[in-house]
C-alpha cells in the first residue's frame, strides 16, 4: 500500500513564510483609511466600495447556495447607504484577507437560517456610516451644514445652494474622512431597498451555463481524482490490488488516503473514476460490520425508557402530578429516520498545493471550515491557505459542518507533483452513502386533558444522537444537545406543568446538519401530538391550537393568517381533507395547512399546500416566497419517502432511484402568506419546512383516519398521486 | 471521433464508451452541463442530439457521431432564448445547478408542444431540483408558451 506523508521539506517552508510575513502584508488600517483599490475605486469602509462612474460594490461575506443572501444581505447596506441599487455590484469577501485581517467580516458560515439576522446589526451601521462619510465630505466641498444635506438613490444634494453629486466625485473625500462614532439608523418606516422584491443577482449565470461551481474549476494542467472511501463508518482499509487499473488509460496515480480510502487520479474524471470500479479493495470494518437499521432502532428504544436522561431548561410545575389529576391521559412514540442531504452538486474540491501557498476551490457553506481542514490536514498556516469563491450546488447543511471531502482532496494533491492541481468529485454513491446524517430521532410524548379539553400536564422524552457532540467533540451543556430538541423547549402552547428530557443516544453513523435541523424532525411529533389531543378532547385542531396560545400573539397571528387563505372555518370540498401546523422556527414563526385526498390504494393528492411565514423585518418578499416554496418540496420529498438505512453497517441508499425526491409531476400547488410585523429579524432558509411535514400528515390523519408516526409514508401503503 | 458541437465540430480522442458529458465537461471545457447522478435519474446533465433531450451521463459520446448536440452554451449567445428570458423573469433558479438540464428539457419540450398543458409538463419535466423550484418552472414554461398571462410574475409581485 502506497502512503506518502506531506513533503516535509514543503511543509516547513508553508509553517516558516508564515511567520515571517503572515497577518501583516495586508494593510490592517483598511477599514478606515482612504486607498485606492486597484480598478479606481475608494473603499469608505470594509463593505462599501465607490468607484468614480458611481458604481457601489458591496462586499458579501456568506456563501450563496440558492438561498438568497447574496442579493438580500447587500439589500441592507445598500438602504441604510441611500444607494441607487441599479448602480450596486455585489463582490465575495476575500477569504484570505478575512483571515489575516482578523476576520473583519464577522461569520462567513452560512447555515442556521442566520445570514440576515445575525448579520443586520453590522451591515446596517456599515451603510449608514458610508453614507455619513460621503455626507461629510459633501458638506465639506460645497461648504454647507452637513445636517442639510439629503441622500436619495445615489444622489446627494444640498436643497439651499441646489448642489448635487453622483457617490463617485466624492468618494474619494469620502473614504479620507473620520469614521464616525455612533450613526443612527433609519426607522423601518424609511426603508426603500430592505422589503423590495429585487431579483437575485446570481440568477443569471444560472440559465446560460456559466455559474461556476466547486465542480467547474478549470486549472491548467489540473488532474481529477475519484475517491472511494470504507463503506462501513469508522472502518479502514485492509489492502487493496490496482493492478488492473494501473494499466487503464490516463491513470496517473493511485494512493490511500487516511487509512480508509482509495482514490485515482487520472486525466479526466470518468477515467479515473472507471479505473477506481477496477480496484480491488479490503476493509477492516472495525466492530462496525454487523450494524442494522433494527439494532439501531431497538437502542433508540431503550433510550425511551432510561433512567438518566438530561433535562430540558424549560420544566415547570409537577407535570406527574398533572397527568394524575387529568380527565384523559394520552400516550404516543414517534420516529424519525436517519436522512442524507444529496444536493445536486456531489461533494467535491479542487486543491493546488504550492511552496509558499495552498490554494482551494470548493463549494462550501463554511469557508473559513475550508481553510481550518486544510491546516489540519496539512500542517500548513491558515494566513497560507486561499480558499476561492464559488456558487455552491446546494448546501442544506452538507456543507456546513464538515468539509471532509476538502481533506480528501488536500491529502491527494499531497501526494501529487507540487503545484499540481487535483478536482476530487465524489459519485453519488459516495455522496449518499458518506453523508453526516439527519439524526434519527424516537419521541415519546405523553399529555393529559382535563374536563374542560385543555391541556394538563406535558411530558416528552427525546432520543437522538447528538451533531454537537459526535462531529464537533462539543460536550453538551446540561447533557443536552439543543439543536436534538428545539421545537420542545419553548412550546407556544400555554401549559404550566412541563416535563421535557433528553437521552442521548449514539451510533456510529455521522451526523450533521440538515436543513431545518432539529426542527425538521421535532414537529412531526409535537404537532400531530397536538392534533391527537384534540381529537381526544373532541375539538377542532386549529380551535385547540388557539386556545392554548393565548399569550403566543405571534404563533397565533400567523397561524390565523394561514388558516383564513386556506378558509378553515369553511368545510372542504367533499373528499379533501386538511391539516394544520405551527411551528417557531429560527427566529419567524411559520404555521401551514395542507388539503389533499386519499384514494383506496393509499395514493395520496396534494391539493393545497398554504405556507405562511412572519420574519419580523423582510428583506426580499419575493427570495422568502422562493424559499418557502422549496422547504414544501423539501418536507414531502422526506415525508414520503426519505431514509436513510443499515445493513453491516453500511447505508444501503446510493442513488436518486433508492433515495427518492419530489419531481414535477407530484409538484403540489402553494400559495405563501408573507408577513412582516416588524419588531424583529426571523430566519428564511430553513423555517418553511417545519410546519409542513406534521401539516401534511394530520390531513391524511383527517382523511384515513391512520396516525402517521414514523416516516417515511412509503412504509405505510402511502405513495403520492 | 468528431463531434458536432453547437454548431462546431470537434476531434476528440476518447474511448468509445466515454458519456459524452465527461468528453464535454473534461475534455471540451464545457462546463454548464453538470454531473449529477451518473445513472440518468436527475437531468441535470441533459443536452440535445439532433434536438432531442438526451441525459449524457449515460449517453456513450460514439452514439452522438455525425448528430448535432446542443449544450446550454450553444442555445444562445447572450442568455436570449426565450426560456432563459423566463427562468430570469420568474426567478426560477435557487442554486441553480440543475437548471441547465431543466432548461435544455423545457426547450425540446417547448419545440414539440409551443402550447404544452400541465400533463405535458409533468411527463417531460422529469428533471430532479432538490432546491425544489418545479412551481415557477412550470410558471415560466407557460409563460414562454403564452398559456397563462395571470400568471404573476415574481419580480412585480
Amino acid at each position: 500500500m502506497k502512503k506518502t506523508p506531506i513533503n516535509q521539506a514543503r511543509r516547513r517552508f508553508i509553517l516558516t513564510s508564515a511567520t515571517v510575513g503572515g497577518g501583516f502584508a495586508l494593510g490592517l488600517q483598511l477599514p478606515t483609511k482612504a486607498q485606492m483599490a486597484t480598478d479606481g475605486g475608494s473603499d469608505i469602509n470594509i463593505w462599501v466600495q465607490i468607484s468614480p462612474d458611481d458604481m457601489v460594490t458591496i462586499k458579501y461575506a456568506r456563501c450563496e447556495m440558492g438561498q438568497g443572501s447574496m442579493t438580500s444581505a447587500p439589500q441592507i447596506v445598500a438602504d441604510e447607504l441611500d444607494a441607487n441599487w441599479e448602480q450596486v455590484n455585489i463582490e465575495y469577501v476575500d477569504v484570505n484577507e478575512h483571515i489575516r485581517m482578523n476576520r473583519a467580516w464577522g461569520d462567513m458560515v452560512t447555515v442556521g437560517s442566520q445570514t440576515i439576522r445575525n448579520s443586520q446589526e453590522y451591515l446596517r451601521n456599515a451603510g449608514a456610516t458610508a453614507r455619513a462619510m460621503l455626507v461629510a465630505a459633501a458638506a465639506e466641498e460645497w461648504g454647507v451644514n452637513a445636517s442639510e444635506i439629503d441622500v436619495n438613490n445615489g444622489i446627494i444634494s444640498h436643497a439651499g445652494s441646489g448642489r448635487e453629486s453622483g457617490f463617485g466625485a466624492l468618494a474619494a473625500a469620502a473614504s479620507a474622512q473620520a469614521v464616525p462614532e455612533t450613526v443612527t439608523l433609519k426607522d423601518p418606516a424609511d426603508w426603500h431597498i430592505i422589503g423590495q422584491p429585487f431579483p437575485r443577482v446570481d440568477i443569471p449565470p444560472s440559465v446560460d451555463g456559466t455559474q461556476i461551481y466547486g465542480v467547474d474549476i478549470e486549472l491548467p494542467g489540473m488532474v481529477y481524482a475519484s475517491i472511494r472511501q470504507c463503506p462501513v463508518f469508522g472502518g479502514t482499509l485492509k489492502s487493496f490490488d490496482a493492478s488492473k487499473a494501473r494499466s487503464r488509460r490516463g491513470v496517473i496515480d493511485i494512493m490511500s488516503i487516511d487509512d480508509n480510502s482509495v482514490a485515482v487520479v487520472a486525466d479526466n474524471w470518468w477515467r479515473a473514476n472507471k479505473a477506481l470500479q477496477e480496484i480491488e479493495i479490503q476493509w477492516d470494518s472495525n466492530g462496525n460490520g454487523n450494524v442494522s437499521s433494527e439494532d439501531i432502532l431497538s437502542t433508540f428504544k431503550a433510550s425511551l425508557d432510561a433512567t438518566d436522561a438530561a433535562l430540558l431548561p424549560n420544566n415547570s410545575g409537577d407535570a406527574d402530578q398533572a397527568l394524575a389529576n387529568a380527565e384523559q391521559v394520552l400516550e404516543a412514540e414517534y420516529f424519525t429516520p436517519f436522512l442524507s442531504h444529496s444536493p445536486m452538486e456531489p461533494m467535491g474540491a479542487t486543491v493546488r498545493i504550492n511552496s509558499d501557498r495552498v490554494d482551494i476551490w470548493a463549494s462550501t457553506q463554511a469557508p473559513e471550515g475550508l481553510v481550518s481542514e486544510l491546516v489540519n490536514a496539512l500542517g500548513v498556516a491558515q494566513e497560507n491557505v486561499y480558499a476561492h469563491r464559488v456558487q455552491a450546488g446546494g448546501g442544506f447543511g452538507r456543507r456546513g459542518g464538515s468539509s471532509d471531502y476538502a481533506r480528501s482532496a488536500a491529502l491527494i494533491a499531497a501526494q501529487l507533483p507540487e503545484g499540481t492541481p487535483v478536482k476530487l468529485l465524489w459519485t453519488r454513491e459516495e455522496d449518499t452513502q458518506h453523508d453526516f446524517y439527519r439524526p434519527l430521532a424516537m419521541y415519546r410524548l405523553k399529555a393529559g386533558l382535563d374536563s374542560n379539553g385543555n391541556i394538563s400536564g406535558w411530558k416528552t422524552r427525546i432520543a437522538s444522537g447528538s451533531i454537537l457532540n459526535q462531529m464537533r467533540g462539543v460536550p453538551l451543556r446540561g447533557g443536552v444537545d439543543f439543536t436534538a430538541v428545539e421545537g420542545f423547549t419553548r412550546l407556544p402552547y400555554q401549559i404550566p406543568d412541563q416535563f421535557q428530557d433528553f437521552k442521548l443516544t449514539p451510533t456510529h453513523v455521522p451526523l450533521g446538519f440538515w436543513r431545518t435541523v432539529g426542527w425538521s424532525q421535532t414537529p412531526f411529533a409535537r404537532e400531530q401530538f397536538i392534533d391527537e389531543l384534540a381529537v381526544a378532547a373532541g375539538e377542532d385542531p386549529y380551535h385547540f391550537r388557539l386556545k392554548h396560545m393565548a399569550e403566543d400573539e405571534l404563533s397565533r397571528h400567523i397561524m390565523e393568517k394561514v388558516a383564513q387563505a386556506i378558509g378553515w372555518d369553511e368545510a372542504p370540498a367533499a373528499g379533501i381533507y386538511r391539516g394544520i401546523a405551527t411551528t417557531e422556527p429560527y427566529g419567524s414563526f411559520t404555521a401551514a395547512a395542507v388539503e389533499l385526498s386519499v384514494n383506496d390504494a393509499g395514493a395520496i393528492k396534494i391539493h393545497r399546500v398554504i405556507q405562511g411565514i412572519n420574519t419580523g423585518h423582510m428583506v426580499n418578499p419575493d427570495n422568502v416566497r422562493a424559499q418557502l416554496e422549496g422547504a414544501t418540496v423539501w418536507a414531502i420529498s422526506a415525508a414520503m419517502w426519505g431514509e436513510i438505512t443499515l445493513e453491516e453497517g453500511q447505508v444501503q441508499e446510493s442513488n436518486f432511484h433508492n433515495y427518492r425526491l419530489l419531481r414535477m409531476a407530484e409538484m403540489p400547488v402553494i400559495e405563501t402568506v408573507l408577513e412582516a410585523t416588524g419588531g424583529f429579524w426571523g430566519g428564511v432558509g430553513e423555517p418553511g419546512q417545519a410546519p409542513i411535514l406534521p401539516a401534511f400528515c394530520n390531513a391524511i390523519y383527517a382523511a384515513t383516519g391512520t396516525r402517521v408516526r414514523s416516516l417515511p409514508l412509503k412504509h405505510h401503503g402511502f405513495s403520492l398521486a | 471521433m468528431e463531434l458536432q458541437i453547437n454548431n462546431e465540430v470537434h476531434d476528440v480522442d476518447v474511448e468509445a464508451d466515454m458519456p459524452l458529458l465527461w468528453v464535454l465537461r473534461d475534455i471540451l471545457n464545457l462546463k454548464g452541463t453538470k454531473f449529477g447522478c451518473g445513472i440518468s435519474q436527475c437531468g441535470a446533465c441533459t443536452v440535445h442530439v439532433d434536438g432531442e433531450p438526451v441525459r449524457s451521463c449515460s449517453y456513450p459520446a460514439s452514439a452522438a457521431e455525425g448528430k448535432a448536440i446542443t449544450t446550454i452554451e450553444g442555445l444562445s449567445a447572450d442568455a436570449s432564448h426565450p426560456v432563459q428570458q423566463a427562468w430570469v423573469k420568474h426567478q426560477v433558479p435557487q442554486c441553480g445547478y440543475c437548471q441547465s438540464g431543466q432548461i435544455m428539457t423545457a426547450v425540446s419540450l417547448l419545440a414539440k408542444k409551443p402550447q404544452p398543458t400541465d400533463a405535458d409538463i409533468n411527463a417531460a419535466m422529469t428533471n430532479l431540483c432538490r432546491c425544489g423550484t418545479y412551481k415557477r418552472i412550470r410558471d415560466a414554461i407557460h409563460d414562454v408558451a403564452g398559456n397563462n398571462p395571470e400568471t404573476t410574475l415574481a419580480y412585480e409581485a
